[in-house]
């Protein structure tokens, strides 16, 4: 197979995290590495699971499928197979997969002699499943407190588990995440608009317009520009609190908050310069 | 670098969050099929509520003489023996009035006399948890209540209810017009939801307004309904949940909030207590506003003193832990 002309710079050896020389080759265009081999194991085991769950389960039902975490009174122990064993090795297989992806990308990175900041930024992502899955459950005492994996009965768990604490806009860091989650989506709105207008041509004839433009353009509006390059570190920084918080949010609520979320807020009308 | 300044601020803020937080291990129940969340969760370290419900008193002989027949002017449990009647009252004493004792309700010149209000209050409620016991056992079940149940030991029970009126949210005519809401009121969890439910929910025998918004706009067909009836409704939800230590999810799979098919029969108990304590209040205690002095009326609207879900339930699930309330004074229950 040919190769692009940046392929040079990306197919050099080393920059392994473990196992040297093991794996450290290409099949086609994709690398393999140690961790491409474990992504794969887990990624096709876990598939294979989540299918034979469906199969023995009730319904093929794209909607109602429902692969559920085991009852609390097992605790942190397995449980039986069919009785949320299953949703426990999936739980393994799919952080499995997902942390040995985010590895993979650290030793693309270090092989174009990139920063880690991919690696991280998915990293988050997978902290905020994490948090779902493993974390909470371990701070509240069973594996049963982990979402099931099902696309209606994982939002029936969001809805229940919210008003577990009466009104969940009231959790601090929801609140928090949720401004990030909107801010991001402005700043994504702003810039992909400053972009588009750049760059198609207002009228036939009309040159591609550059960066200058873009400047010129929010100067002129709000009175700053952050930048070609400004905007990409702010979108990382935005997206990322997004997911940092959410997954905040959902560990403080049950391990370090078990009553009302709005009741959290008496913190601020005890404050000794009113109360 | 950031100023020391900054830095102690910033530690101090970090450490007043951690304070207004908790900590693990916490408790958890699960009242669903297992993923679906329909979980209590609670603190083991929190402060549990006290229920300091005094031992029964001994058992007195049924024979001899009625009490309606010896005593003058007992209109309720008259056909007690004296023994009975003796032994309700002492226990009466011990539930309402431990520190006045007797003369709390009775002038001690003349028992029989209806001379002091609480007398006259006293009877109603005989009849009352009475009335309780023999015809709202969906509600209460075979345990029932006693005078205890609400009162505790105290003269007046600790949660009841006055209406709030418009003046306790600023004047209507004025900026700073609360309307009924946005006041961090223990009875709707410190939220900003209309905190009044009371008046609004549980006045009437049937209740001036439906609490099941869905139910009525789906039976109507009509969208008028606005944002604050729901937020109405959220707000006496939250009201019950506090009044019960429990959280949305001991009554409701929320994924269908209206729908009786997929509620815990926790849900029916509730609907039955509602339709109970809009009973009590028509029937019971609204009525006895005459009876008052002023200063057991309202603050602003000078309406009787009435009863809630935390009258009873006094921020848990089941008043008096679960506690038998009838077995050993049936007198009581009619029995």
């Amino acid at each position: 197979m040919s190769m692009l002309s940046f392929e040079k710079k990306y197919r050099v050896r080393g920059g392994t995290l473990i196992g040297g020389d093991l794996f450290d080759f290409w099949v086609g265009p994709f690398y393999v590495g140690f961790f491409g081999v474990t992504t794969a194991f887990f990624a096709l085991l876990g598939t294979a699971l989540i299918f034979y769950g469906i199969a023995t389960g009730p319904t093929w039902n794209i909607w109602q499928i429902n692969i559920a975490p085991p009852d609390i009174s097992y605790g942190l122990g397995f449980a039986p197979i069919h009785e949320g064993g299953l949703w426990q090795l999936i739980t393994i297989c799919a952080t499995g997969a997902f942390v040995s992806w985010a590895l993979r990308q650290a030793e693309i990175s270090r092989k174009l002699g990139m920063l880690y900041h991919v690696p991280i930024a998915f990293g988050v992502a997978v902290f905020a499943y994490i948090s779902l899955v493993i974390i909470r459950p371990l701070l509240m005492g069973a594996w049963g407190h982990g979402f099931p994996y099902g696309i209606m009965s994982h939002l029936d768990w969001v809805s229940n588990t919210g008003y577990q604490y009466l009104h969940f806009h009231y959790n601090p860091a929801h609140m928090i995440a949720v401004t990030f989650f909107f801010t991001t989506v402005l700043a994504l709105g702003l810039h992909g608009g400053a972009i588009l207008s750049a760059t198609n041509p207002h009228r036939k004839g009309d040159t591609v317009k550059t960066n200058y433009h873009e400047n010129a353009f929010f100067r002129d509006s709000i009175g700053y520009s952050i930048g070609s390059l400004g905007i990409h570190r702010l979108g990382l920084f935005l997206a990322l609190n997004a997911g940092f918080w959410s997954a905040i949010c959902i560990i403080i609520s049950g391990p370090f908050w078990t009553r009302g979320w709005p009741e959290w807020w008496n913190w601020w009308l005890s404050l000794p310069i009113w109360s | 670098m950031l100023s020391t300044k900054t830095k102690v601020i910033a530690l101090c803020s970090v450490a007043v969050l951690f304070t207004a937080c908790e900590r693990p291990p916490i408790e958890t129940t699960q009242t669903g099929f297992r993923g679906t969340a329909m979980v209590d969760v609670a603190n083991p370290r929190l402060p549990e509520p006290e229920l300091g419900y005094p031992a029964a008193l001994p058992p007195a002989g049924a024979g001899g003489p009625r009490a309606g027949d010896v005593y003058q002017n007992v209109q309720v449990l008259g056909d007690l023996s004296v023994a009975e009647f003796t032994r309700l009252m002492t226990a009466i004493t011990a539930w309402v009035s431990p520190e006045q004792g007797c003369n709390y309700c009775h002038n001690p010149a003349d028992l029989a006399s209806d001379d002091v209000y609480t007398k006259v209050v006293s009877r109603r409620m005989i009849q009352m948890t009475q009335h309780i016991n023999e015809n709202w056992s969906d509600h209460v079940g075979e345990n029932g209540v006693n005078c205890y149940t609400c009162h505790a030991g105290q003269n007046v029970p600790e949660y009841i209810w006055f209406s709030a009126g418009d003046s306790a949210f600023g004047n209507k005519h004025f900026v700073g017009w609360r309307d009924g809401q946005n006041m961090p009121d223990v009875g709707v969890g410190y939220t900003s939801l209309p905190s009044d439910t009371y008046t609004m929910f549980l006045k009437d025998p049937v209740g001036n307004q439906s609490i099941r918004l869905e139910d009525e706009m789906f039976s109507s067909g009509e969208l008028g309904l606005s944002i604050k009836d729901a937020e109405y409704t959220f707000g006496l939800m939250t009201n019950w949940s506090q009044a019960l230590g429990v959280n949305c999810t001991y009554c409701h799979n929320t994924r269908d909030f209206s729908n009786w098919e997929q509620s815990p029969p926790t849900r029916t108990t509730a609907h039955h207590g509602l339709n109970m304590v809009r009973d009590l209040n028509a029937n019971y205690l609204i009525p006895l506003k005459p009876e008052y002095p002023d200063n057991r009326l309202g603050p602003h609207e000078g309406d009787a003193p009435k009863a809630y879900c935390a009258t009873c339930h006094q921020g848990v699930n089941k008043p008096l832990g679960g506690a038998d309330a009838v077995s050993d004074y049936p007198s009581l229950a009619g029995r």
